[in-house]
């Protein structure tokens, strides 16, 4: 078997060490106790809604904000002396910072001033670093004429012409048009693979940070919730706050009947009596009012009147809700049995791809659901 | 509709006749060889210009003036980039309280901090010169300068800096080579209003100024005498004419900075 970028990504030597960080504003306790590796080459991503000290803990990395309790090693080198101007980081700024009154040029050569080399040799770094995020030629233009996309490759080739061993970026893509984000996100991602830097990206798009990274630091309230692949933390998220962060799931309360071996038996009103190993359960959140079962939108199939399947699992239910996105369709439904448990029905959300010969299904329509019980989640 | 307009058309034309006929009239009577400033017009003359340039106490009251203008300008436009700098970058106890306090002049009468300032000085056995004038307008223009250099510190985006001292530059560097260039306009912008407050400031610089006469003190104390009064007039019609050169340049600078920047206005006052 041949060797994966996780394989070597997970042989790798950490870059960026924290541990036991806190952090503390006045009254306000923005980390609290922050342990963590980021590995060297890795594309790793803080993710979480705002404040929940994402950027806090970049800027710790970055040297803007002293720590007030723990260690941050950057290359195996304690931080806690070294000032940002010293730090083998650089960062991109969510506003970019591009220098209104430089040339994209003057911009990205910023960093070398302080650099022995001579002036030619300064402009063929510049040309070079400007090739590299596809602004070739732009050296003369003036930094205030360039749109958001260009700020933002200008903020790159800024930042690794210094070939830092660790590029910071607080929320880079933000301020994009969702066509250019989407572009941005893929081209990063190829950036990252050819310099081989460390990227730690900082953001509260879940999408995002799970396009783009080898592995997601989910925050909450200035601790990690989850540190995990974007795979992992899709589907089995450690607990229920993460997975109603990160996309979509659905959430019904269950009853445990009973437990033996690290199995739980689970009765969901409308899906039954399920058995789900313990991989399959993660921690409810302390002001759930029991346990809950959850699952994504896309791993139940809506079946036709005379359509086959293959799943285990099959449920009968009623369509409230036809949203139709074009790709996708989305469908709330109402599980049959679904108020057995405290009399409320929730409806429950399903999505489908539109593929050719497959109808979009009218409100109204009673209808069977296929599912297989290893997509489900029991929050307890 | 058509009237209304009219209306406020002529309307518009005697506010702007009202605020400029008395300054339009300073260089009419300043080239008038007759000594009475009234109407008919005498005959063309240039002799209040070589009278005013041959007087020594004018001189001495010009040159005071000016000392005094750019030392109160500059002062107060370096004390105030630190204000501004403070008050928009970082957060401290008390303040809000604190600038609200070092604006106050603006709006205190300016016999009140002259009296006062008088009684300080005297008090602390302080000899009268145009140093104490300095102190005191100093004092008046630091609220002007601090307002315009707010204005362009608070427009900037603060990670600039940190991007500079990010990319290896050290504190003083960043500021240097990224924040000062970019709220320059607003520099020059404080310099001239307050070149400008000082220049005409007649009160703190009547108590404070001692025996050196400055230039308000100086034509305030000609008034007096009814033959000089043509040759202040020629005074102001020079006057006149370098605050609007004055005021030009400054507008040019802004306007540039402006343009270089992508028309991003930083606390532009003029």
């Amino acid at each position: 078997m041949s060797e994966t970028r996780f394989d070597r990504l997970d042989a790798a030597k950490p870059m960026i060490e924290c541990r036991g960080v806190h952090k503390h504003y006045g009254d306000y306790h923005a980390l609290r106790g922050i342990d963590l590796t980021i590995r060297a080459g890795e594309f790793f991503s803080l993710l979480g809604p705002s404040g929940c000290g994402k950027t806090t803990l970049l800027r710790t990395i970055a040297g803007f904000e002293d720590i007030s309790d723990g260690v941050i090693l950057i290359d195996q080198k304690h931080m806690e002396e070294v000032p940002a101007n010293k730090r083998p980081t650089n960062m991109v700024f969510q506003s970019y910072a591009i220098f209104p009154h430089l040339t994209v040029a003057q911009n990205v050569a910023f960093g070398l001033r302080r650099d022995p080399r001579g002036k030619a040799e300064k402009a063929a770094l510049v040309e070079e670093a400007l090739a590299m995020v596809g602004l070739r030629g732009f050296g003369n233009r003036a930094a205030h004429a360039l749109s958001g996309g260009q700020r933002q490759r200008v903020a790159l080739a800024r930042a690794l012409i210094l070939k830092p061993k660790v590029l910071l970026l607080d929320e880079p893509l933000s301020a994009l048009d969702r066509k250019m984000r989407e572009q941005m996100q893929v081209e990063l991602i190829k950036l990252q693979r050819q310099v081989g830097i460390t990227f730690v990206l900082v953001t509260h798009d879940q999408e995002e940070a799970l396009v783009m990274s080898d592995r997601i630091a989910v925050m909450f309230e200035g601790e990690i919730a989850q540190l995990d692949g974007p795979e992992a933390l899709y589907a089995r998220p450690a607990n229920r706050r993460v997975a109603d962060f990160i996309g979509v799931m659905n959430f019904l309360p269950a009853r445990i009947l009973a437990e033996a071996e690290g199995t739980v038996t689970v009765e969901a009103p409308g899906l039954g009596v399920v058995d789900l190993p313990a991989r399959q359960v993660s921690r409810a959140n302390p002001d759930d009012e029991g346990p809950s079962i959850g699952f994504r939108p896309e791993t139940m199939t809506l079946v036709g009147a005379n359509q086959t399947h293959s799943q285990p699992r099959e449920t009968s239910a009623t369509i409230d809700e036809v949203v139709y996105y074009g790709d996708m369709t989305y469908y709330d439904l109402r599980l049959d049995g679904a108020a057995a448990i405290d009399g409320r029905a929730r409806p429950v959300r399903i999505s489908m791809r539109n593929v050719f010969g497959r109808d979009v299904q009218e409100v109204g329509t009673r209808t069977r659901l296929a599912w297989s019980p290893g997509s489900l989640v029991l929050f307890r | 509709m058509k009237g209304q307009g009219r209306g406020l058309q002529a309307y518009a034309l005697l506010y702007l006749l009202f605020l400029y006929a008395p300054i339009i009239l300073l260089p009419l009577f300043a080239f008038n060889s007759g000594t009475i400033i009234a109407f008919p017009l005498q005959g063309f003359t240039t002799d209040w210009f070589s009278q005013m340039w041959a007087n020594a106490t004018l001189r001495t009251a010009l040159t005071n003036s000016l000392i005094i203008a750019v030392s109160a300008a500059i002062l107060a436009t370096c004390l105030g980039i630190f204000a501004a700098r403070a008050s928009t970058r970082f957060e401290f106890p008390g303040k809000g309280g604190m600038m609200g306090f070092i604006l106050l002049p603006m709006v205190l009468p300016e016999i009140i901090v002259a009296m006062s300032l008088l009684v300080v000085l005297l008090g602390a056995g302080v000899q009268l010169s145009i140093l104490t004038v300095i102190v005191g307008h100093v004092l008046i223009c630091m609220p002007y300068a601090i307002a315009i250099l707010t204005t362009a510190f608070s427009s900037l985006d603060k990670s600039l800096e940190e991007a500079a001292y990010d990319l290896g530059e050290t504190r003083w560097s960043a500021f240097r080579l990224v924040t000062l260039p970019l709220v320059m306009p607003g520099i020059i912008s404080s310099l001239l209003i307050s070149f400008t407050i000082s220049l005409d400031e007649f009160i703190i610089a009547f108590f404070l100024a001692g025996n050196q006469p400055t230039l308000p003190t100086y034509i305030f104390s000609q008034l007096r005498f009814p033959k000089q009064i043509p040759m202040i007039m020629a005074l102001g019609t020079v006057l006149v004419a370098l605050s609007i050169v004055l005021l030009a340049l400054g507008e040019y600078f802004r306007r540039r900075g402006n343009a270089r920047m992508g028309g991003n206005p930083t606390g532009g006052f003029l």
